[in-house]
Parts: C-alpha cells; sequence; structure tokens
C-alpha cells in the first residue's frame, strides 16, 4: 500500500494532506492509497478521509490526544511495516520533517525529503527537490522495499472525492510513552487565506516601520484587492506578524501570480520563498535594494506614501 | 557531561550556484561553516559558561577536507577538540546519523547539538535520525535552551506558534537562528585552536552506506522586467503599477 499519514488540524484535514492523495494517486505504483488517521475523537476527520483514499486505518486513543515525534513516528512504522507500505508520504511541515527521519531509521528505510514532484516504478522512487535556497532543483532517487517521502506543501494539486467512500480500519498501536513534557504553548492564528493557496501575497517587511503600519498597509491593501499577507523573517522575529505568515528559507515557499514586497530587502533567504511567483512587485525606498533584481515592476519610493495611494487608486 | 556539536562547511548565502553536468560544482564558491550549525557551537559554549557541569565540547564534521575549514572555526570559537571523518562519499542522513550516533556513543555524549536546516542541501533530517538511533528524545527548532540536573528545558518552534518544553537528558537538540548571537573568533583564541587536538578518522569502520542517489541538478531562473516606477510623486506611480498589473500583467481584477 502507499501509505499516507494525515494531517488534520480543527477536525479536518490539511490541504498539505488532499495534495499527498493526489501525489500518491498520480505516482503510479502498487496498492491501495491509504491514510492513516493518529489523534484521539477523530472520528469525523476518519469520515473525511475515507471520501479520498481507498482505505482508511484510525488509530484513535488517549496517548495520540497531542503530537510527539516519538509516538508519531512508531505509530508510522507499525502501520508502514505491518501493512508492508511501499511508499509512506509524511507532510512537509514542521512536525512532518521532524518524525519522518525516525520512521526511515525504524524501518531502515531510504528517506527522500521535501519532494515536490514523486514518481515510482518498481521499487525505484523519484522524487525532485529544492536546494541551495530554491535556487536548484534537484532530482533525488531511492530504491528499496519502502521508502520515506515527505511533501513540501503547495507542489501538488489537491485531490477531488472519490466516487466511493474508503473502507475504515481500527488500528491497535503499541506507542511508547512521550518523554518531552509541553510546559506552556503559544498558537499563533492567522485569519486569512492561508499563503500557499494565495494567488495574489502582500508582504511587509521591516520597511513598513511598525505593526500599526503592518495593518494599515500591508493588510489594507491585502483586504483591498483580495491578497494574502505574507511577512519576513525580520518582522517575524520583532513579534509584529506570527511565524504562519513568514516567507523564505524558514518559512513558506509560495508562488501566487503576483508578489507584492512592501519595505522587504530581498535577502537571499527571503527570495528562496518567492522567488518562483510569476510576477513580483517591490516597493522600497531604496533604489539599491537586492528585491528590484528580481521584480517585475518596482516603485521606488515611501511604502508611507505609495501604499495609502495604491489602496486609493485600487478603489476606482 | 560532554556535548557534541555537528557542523560543515557550505557555500556562503550569497554565493552563485553553478551545475556542471547534473551536479552542483563548488569550485570558486566562498564557503563557510553553515549558520544554523554555528549557532549550536555557539549554545554550546554558553551552556558551559552560564554554569552547566560541561567536561568536554566536541565538534564533529563528516565529508570532505573542505569541512575542516568548518571545525577550525568552531575550535577557534571555544570548543574543545575537533572530530573529523573524512569522505568524499556522499552520505544521506540516514546513513550519516549511523556515524554520529556511533561517536556520540564511543565519546560519551550527553547532548548532541545538529543546525535544524542545512544552508545548502535544506535537509532537517539529520538531528531526528541520530536521535532515533540511539532511542534519545529530540527538539527541533530551538530558539531558547538551559541544563537543569539531568534535563533540558527551553522553547521551540512548532507548527503552529512555538512551545516551552522539559525532557530528559540525553537528548538531541537541532539550533536555528534566535537561539544566540555567535561569536567572532579572537585572533588569540584562533592562534590557540592550531594546538587543539583535531583528530583525522575514516569512514570505514561505520557500515554507513548511501541509499539516496542524485541524478540531476538544475539551475531555473525566470527573467524578470525590471521596470522601476519612481515614487516622487505617489499618485502617479501607484495608478501607473495598477495599470501594469491590471492590463499588462493581467493578475488584479
Ligand atoms: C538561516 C537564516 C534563515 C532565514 N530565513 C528567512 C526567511 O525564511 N524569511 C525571511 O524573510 N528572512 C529570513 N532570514 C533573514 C534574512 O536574511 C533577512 O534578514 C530578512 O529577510 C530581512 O527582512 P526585511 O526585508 O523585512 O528587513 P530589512 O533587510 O531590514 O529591509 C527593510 C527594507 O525596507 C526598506 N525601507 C525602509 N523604510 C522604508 C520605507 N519607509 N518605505 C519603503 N521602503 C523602506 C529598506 O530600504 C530595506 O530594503 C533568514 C536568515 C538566516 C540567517
Ligand atoms: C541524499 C543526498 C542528497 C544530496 N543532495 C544534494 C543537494 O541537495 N545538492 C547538492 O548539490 N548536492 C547534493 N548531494 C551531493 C551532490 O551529488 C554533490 O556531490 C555535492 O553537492 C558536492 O558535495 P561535496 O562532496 O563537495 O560535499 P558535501 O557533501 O556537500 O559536504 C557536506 C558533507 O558533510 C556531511 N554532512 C552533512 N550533514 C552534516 C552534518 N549535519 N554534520 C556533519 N556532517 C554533515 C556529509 O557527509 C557531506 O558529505 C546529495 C547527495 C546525497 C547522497
Amino acid at each position: 500500500m502507499k501509505l499516507i499519514v494525515a494531517e488534520h488540524t480543527g477536525g479536518k484535514l490539511t490541504k498539505a494532506t488532499l495534495e499527498m492523495v493526489a501525489a500518491a494517486q498520480n505516482a503510479g505504483g502498487e496498492g491501495p492509497v491509504t491514510l492513516l488517521v493518529l489523534g484521539q475523537g477523530v472520528a469525523g476527520v476518519a469520515n473525511e478521509a475515507a471520501q479520498y483514499a481507498e482505505q482508511v486505518l484510525v488509530g484513535d486513543s488517549a496517548a495520540l490526544a497531542a503530537y510527539n515525534p516519538e509516538v508519531w513516528a512508531a505509530a508510522a512504522a507499525q502501520i508502514a511495516q505491518e501493512g508492508e507500505a511501499s511508499l509512506v508520504m509524511i507532510g512537509g511541515s514542521r512536525s512532518g520533517r521532524e518524525y519522518a527521519p525516525r520512521v526511515a531509521v525504524k524501518l531502515d528505510a531510504p528517506y527522500l525529503e521535501d519532494a515536490t514532484s514523486l514518481s515510482v516504478n518498481g521499487t525505484t522512487v523519484q522524487a525532485q527537490r529544492y536546494t541551495y535556497l530554491a535556487r536548484v532543483t534537484e532530482t533525488v532517487e531511492a530504491s528499496a522495499p519502502t521508502v520515506i517521502v515527505t511533501v513540501k506543501p503547495g507542489s501538488f494539486a489537491p485531490a477531488a472525492p472519490a466516487a466511493a467512500a474508503g473502507e475504515q480500519y481500527d488500528v491497535e498501536l503499541e506507542l511508547p510513552a512521550a518523554r518531552t513534557q509541553v510546559t506552556g504553548r503559544s498558537v499563533e492564528k492567522t485569519s486569512r487565506v492561508a499563503l500557499t493557496e494565495a494567488d495574489v501575497i502582500v508582504t511587509g517587511g521591516r520597511g513598513v516601520g511598525s505593526p500599526d503600519n503592518f495593518a494599515t498597509y500591508v493588510e489594507g491593501l491585502a483586504d483591498r484587492i483580495g491578497a494574502g499577507v505574507g511577512a519576513t523573517r525580520a518582522v517575524v522575529d520583532a513579534g509584529w506578524r506570527p511565524y504562519a505568515e513568514q516567507v523564505g528559507q524558514t518559512g513558506k515557499t509560495v508562488q501566487p501570480k503576483a508578489y507584492i514586497a512592501l519595505g522587504v530587502s530581498g535577502a537571499v533567504q527571503h527570495l528562496s520563498g518567492m522567488g518562483k511567483s510569476k510576477f513580483i512587485v517591490a516597493i522600497n525606498k531604496d533604489a539599491e535594494a537586492p528585491i528590484f533584481k528580481v521584480a517585475d515592476y518596482g516603485i521606488v519610493g515611501d511604502v508611507n506614501q505609495i501604499v495609502p495611494a495604491l489602496i486609493e487608486a485600487a478603489k476606482k | 557531561m560532554n556535548i557534541l556539536t555537528l557542523v560543515r562547511q557550505v557555500p556562503d548565502a550569497e554565493a552563485r550556484v553553478k551545475v556542471s553536468g547534473s551536479a552542483v560544482d563548488l569550485e570558486g564558491a566562498t564557503l563557510v561553516i553553515d549558520g544554523m550549525d554555528e549557532y549550536g557551537v555557539e549554545e554550546a559554549l554558553r551552556l558551559r559558561e552560564g554554569g552547566a557541569n560541561i567536561e568536554t565540547i566536541t565538534a564533529l564534521a563528516i565529508g570532505p577536507k573542505r569541512n575542516e575549514d568548518a571545525l577550525r572555526t568552531a575550535l577557534a570559537m571555544g570548543v574543545d577538540r575537533a572530530i573529523h571523518v573524512e569522505t568524499d562519499e556522499k552520505l544521506d542522513a540516514v546513513a550519516l546519523s549511523r556515524v554520529v550516533a556511533q561517536i556520540a556513543q564511543a565519546e560519551n555524549i550527553t547532548l548532541i547539538l545538529v543546525g535544524g536546516q542545512e544552508a545548502d542541501w535544506d535537509s532537517q533530517a539529520l538531528g531526528a535520525a541520530t536521535a532515533e538511533r540511539l532511542g534519545w528524545p529530540q527538539l527541533t527548532w530551538t530558539n531558547e535552551l538551559k541544563i537543569e540536573g539531568e534535563s533540558l528545558s527551553g522553547r521551540h518552534d512548532v507548527d503552529d506558534g512555538n512551545e516551552s518544553f522539559s525532557a530528559p537528558l540525553p537528548a538531541v537538540v537541532t539550533t536555528q537562528q534566535g537561539l544566540n548571537e555567535p561569536r567572532y573568533p579572537t585572533l588569540p583564541n584562533i592562534m590557540k585552536a592550531k594546538r587543539k587536538e583535531l583528530r583525522k578518522d575514516t569512514l570505514d569502520t561505520y557500515g554507513a552506506a548511501n541509499t539516496v542517489r542524485v541524478v540531476n541538478a538544475e539551475i531555473q531562473t525566470r527573467a524578470r522586467m525590471n521596470r522601476v516606477i519612481d515614487g516622487k510623486d505617489p499618485q502617479a506611480a501607484a495608478e501607473q503599477l495598477l495599470d501594469l498589473l491590471r492590463n499588462e500583467a493581467k493578475v488584479l481584477a
């Protein structure tokens, strides 16, 4: 089987999970596409999963109430082994990329990380991935009875529900006790279009000046033109914006039709996350800012003056 | 307690990358210690300076000769000794973790610090793979770290925010920007570092075989129009930009 560990939040499958389903359906290779749903009280998620996968395996227990890398790795490895999975697919999120290597070591299996494409031919799995700050696209390959893959979010079009619902099975898992204690949590929420889904993104950098200006200019423009909101790491580190909005090497990789950067210098680590956008627009008061080198359109000017004019002009 | 901190020598972020044939060619690129690893070296030193009872801090690199320079940097920053498993063989993280785990055991290590993400290959896998081999817990994307007796505590980034944690030692911790501000090696320390131990080792005894092949590498660039508008008249500039976005690029309604 082709095993996918479902990611879900707020009782729903994530878009990244549906992308993995599509990747598995189109990759070739044999065996049913199988979603493994882990958590506590996940019957609703399992029902939703059955709309997309041929089989759904459900691990529903108190031990799975909260994510822990050792627990998740044990569950995925056990099911992969019992089900003789040829492919184990895990989301390319922070958590996915932190427990997937453990699954690979447990199963003594090769691990292809952060795949943007996927194809299976017999026991050989081939994937592409971005390296060198996304300037290089590499093709990597592994041959083994089981191959572990993490899939980069936003790389595949999400699967549509199937005509017939898949079968659901409860699974009995042998799980280790979590050794890491979570002693506090701070959740960052953003209520906007997910960045990896937005057609247009307005991103603010330190040049925007302050959290208040960010709301007025970046969110103001985004709301006016129906865009998602992004931020540079400088702005996230300063606590102006949540990490969920960070674009770049250590944030999200986005490929919108238009990417509008306000007061962003264009550091290589930022370009790594948005350099594949169709059109890039930069507004920066420094004509020498590196962002202009990758921009299709730019205005050399002060965001305090240009952005209000843009918001006003966009009303017409 | 002994700390192992992993380092690599990688192309500088600003370096131009080229591809020769089907692989990335580093010829002529400026090479530096991977920034993410540097935070690990710095953190090991700070844990000691902060009073944790740390006997030896060892820097480890596995890879081609150029990694010696990363080890020299770590020694000059203040680690006690270095080990270089020198090989031109390309090892994936799962294979590498075999080597790291065996060295951690031989060196009686209690805490391993690894960069959270490789600057060149972008991999985040080595820390977790090593933790699994050793049967240790792991903490990734750490931005605050304390040792209290036999346990670790701190804060790290997770999918939707960040968490404070405590975990038993031994453990693997991955490091990132924000954890600390790495020091610059001073000239006297660079001189002193030359007399510190840098042990050479080979891959032979570790039984590490690569399982991932790189079959192709390509550089994709997109030509950009670079149409820059002077913003002296904000209103005119804004209208011109909107017109381009609506009627030329056709990305706005
Ligand atoms: C390992 C590592 C990983 C990283 N990962 C990321 C990442 O994922 N994402 C990311 O974004 N960064 C990342 N960074 C940080 C990156 O190197 C830059 O520091 C960061 O992108 C800079 O953010 P900025 O453009 O907002 O700020 P700055 O570089 O400070 O740029 C501000 C810009 O605003 C302009 N400006 C100032 N005032 C005005 C005004 N009134 N009107 C118009 N323009 C104005 C300035 O000319 C300047 O160009 C990473 C760094 C490291 C080392
Ligand atoms: C699984 C895999 C993935 C690869 N991915 C890429 C890629 O994305 N881009 C690319 O250009 N080339 C990649 N290569 C190798 C590629 O074929 C080129 O040969 C390579 O870029 C040139 O590398 P090098 O031998 O000069 O040194 P490198 O291999 O780049 O030198 C780094 C060395 O450090 C070691 N190392 C890695 N991580 C750590 C760590 N955390 N701590 C200590 N040591 C470490 C490795 O053994 C590695 O050999 C990959 C190879 C493999 C096996």
